[in-house]
């Protein structure tokens, strides 16, 4: 057999210290060419030239902004996906990252840890609407006071249904399960429609297992770890609730599929293909499902978690980095506040998606929650929806009141353990909820000792 | 390189050297070519790669020296055990089937009288398949459900397996993917060593009365003796890097029942972000591999003398 040498694969993002040539380091980055001074920035995340309609808006942003200010230039880098944590590393390691780097929520902590993204604090107290931002979205680019980011999108997770299974299941639509108990009663109807349907389908490997078990965990109200973050606390009654709700849907029930060991794009595919009823996930799920699996939008529904207490905050957002002059800070956070936190411009220009024909009404992003930016935001979208915005109501309405809750320390690592019970209940019918959550625990902790 | 041994003859000293390099220097100039490739690309990162093992870095400060520190890490891990106990399991078991199949394939291969070239591509096609494709393509397979092997065994009146998503047939299930994907080569290879076999050992043994066991017995592996033992150790240091099968097909599960050592150090450079851990892992398993190909090339230096 010839698997890659992983070794080397290992090694290769020093390689490219060797290659790169200091992508923060440009002549036009000499000190003192703060004020009037021209400095360019590199900005991660440009729509790629195959989704035409979203270049054309980046372009169009872009071509507005360095109009507004003559004295930055934008030098957008796309990529798909944005980001890859396989070339994290060696884009560090080589000089080639982006000077405003893209991120996903999950990896803002061990990026803030790491020292590997730059202090704005001083930076974004002239963003006009930062105040206005939900704290809980705001904390998750936080560290103690200090603020290493700025957030792109938010959403908090709920029940993705698939509409048409609803009705054909003899199900309502309109009325989405509010209770686990109404999710079996659910997942039942809709399992029993024939071979290869799945009431309701769940993640086990990868760490996407634990990443959900945490999603889950914490909308019943537990905990990942103790408030110190030095000690694992998902041994617990929630916890177990968790996995007993999932070993009943799989075994009791019959409503999970026999096909197990799923990862993030399992779920999408199974989605899109119209056999699976019901996942874990927020209205972005719906418009994965749509762009990149053959779903339609209208066919799809979202929810509110059931029974939730609070919800794992997903998004993403950007950061800088660590080596960009002060002068480049300044430009990227005038950038990413046009860009990404004004209503009516940028990402919120409602008007220009709809004349694009792109889907607009979803839920999300949400930065703002209730305040004046948010509502005025909520208003743009509604005039301008696209897509069936009734079918995502019961999200917007039951989530409302839920609170993001930041991810756990270490959360890669526990999410690696935490795959080990979630797989166990998924694929043996003997499992021991309690030894499972007993030995993830105690390897939760040393995990946790150890960074502590 | 017959031109690099000075005849007995000729003037020896320092003269004798330059002109000794004048004349081959077309064939260094050849040969740096390839050595700076070689050092650029594989031996840089693996000294770099050891380095990182004893350091921590983010890639943006200078790094610091940890000394043992990212060994204690992984080996304190509770995923350590197992992914060496799988990835010892998962060569055992490719040896098994991996090695053994092959040289089965190509006996028979041999023996052929008719379509021997169609056989060959046949056997060999899997090999061309991009290995991302070929393990997806057992992802369909291997589907409790709806999959080729469970209509197979429903056609033979035989319970469904689980196969990927049970703890007790999993590794199996990766070790028949990769022996799948990687049987073309073993087969061919023994082939050819099957083919140097001169054919009069074989018609002695028929006129001794020799039955088909008895002559891949005694005349078939003592005479592919060498070239079996190579691919033994070739087989282990390529199996126990084993990566893509359990990174696409199981992640690692279930309950850690395929998570490798290549698997656990990828999770730690790229899901951890923790390089150092991820380093001193690839080092461990750097240095296992470095036994078995001790053993190799001491057999390759024996076989050419």
């Amino acid at each position: 057999m010839k698997p890659p040498k992983i070794q080397m694969l290992l090694a290769a993002g020093i390689v490219l210290t060797a290659a790169g040539c200091g992508g923060s380091e440009a002549a036009d980055d000499k000190p003192g060419a703060a004020g009037g001074s021209a400095v360019t920035i590199s900005v991660g995340c440009q729509p790629p030239r195959s989704n035409t309609l979203e270049r054309s808006a980046w372009d169009e942003d872009v071509a507005a902004f360095e109009k507004l200010h003559p004295n930055i230039k934008i030098d957008s880098k796309d990529a798909f996906p944005c980001i890859n944590p396989d070339t994290f590393q060696a884009k560090l390691a080589g000089g080639t990252m982006e000077d405003v780097f893209y991120v996903y929520y999950t990896d803002v902590q061990k990026i803030i840890a790491a020292g590997q993204a730059a202090d704005i604090t001083p930076y974004v107290s002239g963003v006009s609407r930062l105040k206005d931002l939900r704290p809980d979205v705001l904390n998750v680019f936080k560290s103690g006071e200090k603020i290493y980011g700025l957030p792109r999108t938010n959403y908090t997770t709920g029940l993705v249904y698939n509409r048409k299974l609803f009705t054909q299941a003899g199900l309502n639509p309109d009325a989405p399960p509010k209770t686990w108990a109404e999710v079996h009663e659910a997942a039942k109807k809709i399992a029993a429609l024939g071979p290869g349907h799945v009431g309701f389908g769940e993640y086990s490997a990868g760490n996407t297992g634990g990443w959900h078990f945490a999603a889950s965990l914490y909308g019943r109200g537990g905990e990942m770890v103790t408030p110190d973050g030095k000690a694992a606390a998902f041994n617990s009654p929630e916890g177990k609730a968790v996995l007993e709700n999932l070993k009943k849907m799989r075994w009791t029930d019959n409503s999970m599929g026999s096909k197990q060991l799923l990862q993030w794009e399992d779920l999408m595919r199974m989605m899109g293909g119209g056999k699976l009823g019901m996942m874990i996930g927020a209205p972005d799920v719906v418009q994965t499902v749509n762009n990149d699996f053959k779903g339609k939008f209208e066919d799809y529904g979202v929810t509110a978690l059931p029974e939730a207490k609070a919800s794992l905050g997903g998004g993403d957002g950007y950061m800088i980095n660590p080596k960009a002059t002060p002068e480049k800070i300044k430009a990227a956070v005038l950038w990413l506040e046009f860009h990404e936190l004004t209503p009516g411009r940028g990402q919120f220009d409602y008007e220009r998606s709809k004349r694009q024909g792109r889907p607009v009404g979803l839920p999300i992003p949400d930065l703002y929650g209730d305040t004046e930016p948010g509502k005025e935001i909520v208003k743009l979208r509604e005039a301008n929806a696209t897509v069936p915005v009734a079918n995502f109501a019961p999200f917007a309405q039951g989530s409302a009141a839920i609170q993001n809750k930041l991810e756990p320390p270490k959360a890669q690592e526990l999410y690696a353990i935490l795959d080990v019970p979630m797989s166990a209940v998924l694929t043996r019918q003997d499992a021991d909820i309690d030894q499972l959550l007993a030995d993830a625990e105690a390897k939760a902790n040393k995990v946790l000792a150890a960074s502590s | 390189m017959s031109t690099t041994t000075a005849p007995a003859s000729r003037p020896r000293g320092p003269g004798a050297l330059r002109s000794g390099i004048r004349r081959n220097l077309t064939a260094y100039g050849f040969l740096c070519g390839a050595l700076i490739c070689f050092a650029f690309f594989s031996w840089y990162p693996m000294v770099q790669e050891v380095l990182l093992s004893f350091q921590r870095t983010n890639f943006v400060d200078e790094p610091t020296w940890v000394g043992w520190a990212n060994f204690r890490t992984v080996a304190e891990d509770a995923a350590f055990a197992d992914a060496w106990l799988n990835t010892i399991a998962f060569t055992g078991l490719a040896l098994v089937f991996g090695y053994v199949v092959p040289f089965v394939a190509a006996i028979v291969l041999n023996e052929l009288r008719h379509a021997k070239a169609y056989l060959r591509f046949v056997v060999y096609l899997p090999v061309m398949l991009p290995p991302a494709v070929a393990v997806l393509l057992f992802k369909w397979f291997y589907d409790p459900g709806a999959g080729l092997f469970n209509q197979i065994l429903d056609l033979a009146h035989l319970p469904a397996l689980s196969w990927l998503d049970s703890t007790d047939t999993a590794l199996i299930s990766l070790v028949i993917v990769s022996t799948w994907m990687n049987l073309g080569t073993g087969t061919l290879i023994y082939l050819a060593a099957l083919q140097s076999i001169p054919g009069e050992l074989y018609e002695a043994a028929e006129l001794d009365g020799a039955g088909l066991f008895k002559r891949v017995w005694h005349v078939t592996i003592p005479q592919t003796k060498l070239i079996l033992l190579v691919m033994l150790l070739l087989q282990i240091v390529a199996t126990m890097q084993v990566f893509i099968e359990p990174y696409l097909l199981t992640g690692g599960g279930p309950e850690n029942a395929t998570l490798t050592v290549a698997y656990l150090m990828y999770q730690y450079a790229f899901n951890f972000g923790d390089f150092g851990g991820g380093g001193a892992l690839g080092l461990m398993l750097m240095v296992v591999l470095m036994v078995f190909s001790a053993f190799y090339l001491r057999l390759s230096r024996d076989n050419q003398s």
